[in-house]
């Protein structure tokens, strides 16, 4: 359903104590969309993103999930919208304690109904989406950065959520990984249909994924562009042209 | 079989998955899949069709969804089970009757960017093969304790010749940490275990009515042995584990790999500051401990037993010589030393995961007591023997 509108952003504006991060944030993300939130190093990308998934409570505004006012229903309902949405941390953030298909596994252990055989096919099915086919008993100390974050996406498509939420999905990979990883991303979104926010300010990824993005500015701390990334390159704010362009406009 | 077609159904219920086989032709099979493939039911095993597909006939696999519902991951990994065992059979698979994100979804699966991974799957262990790791484990703990000791003692030396590179003021942080921080902790289990020793003694000297030994016996029990183990005992707890938790986080971040690429030595940097500031402050803990312990003692003496307060203090005095204190003392120093050499060296060792920190942590503090005990032990038969 293209066009529905999947998470509104109203007002939102993030502070740590009198800090404020940003301010007056103002967007929808449509299902289906890949919805880029970019911006320069230290802009609140990271911090935008935890309101988002529900980890760090707004300073003021909210966030709609078709409708469903997050931070101001019952902790039930939290609950019930936090299983809708799947969430990739930058660094992987495995359990250390478990292996990689047990990390995967956590979730549909808690969540479906799947016997344990089932589970194992998915577990290895998702490992191998990502680039991991092999990597089931390895601990996450034993992989590279990269491989933990690959892991950490497999993980977080556990359940097949309806918003996946990718936190610097590319950086630190390589190449041929990290366009497979993009391609991932289109593909996940292209057959389930899951909407993806992705957390990014790699021009690469932004420019060939996005469908929809905000550039987070760190001076004003505001959005100050929405809109097609590909788009704002070439029409946008000065800001955001000099942004994507690696500063050369 | 030309031309006959038999069909099959393993169909759940109306709102879950549908699945059926057709023979198609000579040496064809359709599987024809229906319904709702989602995770949220209970979902077949691709082995429900291993029958089928392994009839020796068989070379061409196709597939039909004209009627399927809705699909996840579900499917999926049904369909990847499916695919696998084709490609070790010689089948033939034909994927275009599948959805084109079903197809794109599992080609992507079979095409990530090649990995060399060195197979070794970790097979369960047996009782026997993991007792005996363990043993092997343990036995190469000791080379390695050996050649912690060695490090630090020659650390030691650079400090001694004045070529330790540390900040001052990491010490000054790490002895108020260690002191002052714990002077509650101390006062209270000094302040109880005193209590404890008066009633005792109080209990055995009245048999011989000899009750005013009370005070000998909690001033020399405090100052010489019990003062100095619970202060250790206490420091191996809090600050022992403290010390393997924040070295052995810092080896998780690699901050103590960048130590050693910039030519530092992290054991002068972090582990010569933290020995020192224990092996300074745990004698002055023990002795604050032991004034405490006689206190309890006093007062115990004084409310329950009805021994007058100057009677207890003369007695008391009567009681400590000063090598009681150098004993007590050096006691405090050794276990200090034990106490931070067990931190620093599982913090330092420690694996790069959440779990090896608090692996490292637990060990920190059994280890700490282990060898405070030892040298208990020890030190009491020497100064036994030494007539101390």
């Amino acid at each position: 359903m293209p066009g529905t509108p999947h998470i509104e952003v109203s007002n939102l504006t993030m502070a740590y104590g009198d800090f404020v991060v940003q301010h007056d944030l103002n967007f929808v993300v449509q299902k289906g969309d890949i919805f880029i939130i970019m911006g320069g190093n230290g802009c609140g990308k990271t911090t935008l993103m935890r309101a988002l998934v529900g980890l760090q409570k707004p300073a003021a505004g909210t966030v709609y999930y078709e409708g469903e006012d997050f931070w101001n229903v019952s902790a039930n309902d939290q609950e019930r919208l936090k299983r809708r949405f799947g969430v990739m941390f930058q660094g992987g953030a495995l359990w250390s304690s478990l292996s990689l298909a047990e990390n995967v596994a956590l979730p549909l252990h808690e969540y479906t109904c799947l016997a344990q055989a089932r589970i194992d096919e998915i577990v290895s099915f998702k490992l191998a989406l990502v680039g991991l086919a092999g990597f089931e008993d390895f601990y996450p100390a034993e992989l590279s950065g990269g491989m933990r974050k690959r892991a950490g996406l497999a993980r977080a498509m556990a359940l097949d959520p309806d918003i996946l939420v990718v936190d610097e999905p590319s950086s630190g990979l390589d190449p041929l990984n990290a366009r497979h990883l993009d391609d991932l991303i289109v593909e996940l979104r292209d057959g389930l249909g899951t909407t993806i926010v992705v957390v990014t300010h790699e021009l690469a990824s932004i420019l060939s994924i996005g469908s929809n993005s905000i550039y987070l500015d760190a001076e004003t701390h505001t959005m100050i562009a929405t809109g097609n990334p590909q788009q704002a390159a070439q029409t946008g704010d000065a800001k955001v042209r000099h942004f994507l362009s690696r500063g050369e406009l | 079989m030309i031309g006959t077609q038999t069909s099959d159904a393993y169909a759940s219920d109306l709102q879950g998955w549908q699945l059926e086989k057709q023979l198609k032709g000579d040496q064809g099979l359709e599987i024809i899949l229906a319904g709702r493939w989602c995770l949220d039911q209970a979902l077949p095993s691709w082995e429900v069709l291993k029958t089928e597909l392994g009839r020796n006939d068989l070379r061409h696999l196709y597939f039909r969804a004209d009627h399927l519902a809705a699909w996840d991951t579900g499917l999926l990994a049904f369909l990847s089970g499916v695919l696998k065992f084709s490609a070790g059979h010689d089948i033939a698979v034909d994927c275009n009757g599948l959805p084109a994100g079903v197809q794109h979804l599992l080609n992507m699966a079979s095409a990530g960017p090649e990995q060399n991974i060195d197979a070794r799957r970790q097979s369960k262990a047996g009782m026997f093969s993991r007792i005996g790791v363990a043993t092997i484990d343990f036995c190469r703990g000791f080379p390695e304790m050996l050649h912690f000791l060695g490090e630090v003692t020659l650390s030691m030396g650079r400090l001694l010749t004045g070529r330790a590179q540390f900040r001052r003021s990491d010490f000054w942080l790490e002895v108020e940490e260690v002191g002052p921080r714990a002077l509650v902790i101390v006062t209270v289990i000094s302040f109880l275990v005193g209590l404890i020793l008066a009633y005792l003694g109080a209990d055995q000297l009245r048999l011989v009515g000899a009750q005013i030994f009370i005070a000998d016996l909690v001033a020399i029990g405090m100052v010489r042995e019990v003062g100095a183990l619970m202060t250790g005992i206490i420091i191996a707890g809090r600050t022992g584990a403290a010390f393997a938790a924040q070295l052995g986080t810092m080896q998780v971040n690699e901050e103590i790999d960048a130590f050693r690429t910039l030519g530092i030595s992290a054991i002068d940097f972090l582990v010569l500051p933290r020995i020192l500031a224990l092996v300074l402050m745990v004698p002055l803990l023990t002795l604050y401990a032991a004034f405490v312990g006689m206190t309890a003692g006093l007062l115990v003496s004084y409310f329950i037993f009805d021994i007058g307060f100057f009677e207890y203090y003369t007695e008391t005095l009567r009681a400590l010589e000063i090598k009681h204190f150098m004993v007590g003392l050096s006691k405090g120093g050794v276990y200090g030393a034990m106490v931070a050499y067990a931190g620093c060296l599982r913090g330092m060792h420690c694996g790069r995961s959440a779990e090896a920190v608090g692996e490292a942590a637990t060990s920190a503090v059994v280890t700490g007591i282990l060898l405070i005990t030892i040298m208990a032990s020890l030190m009491t038969i020497i100064f036994y023997r030494l007539g101390i």
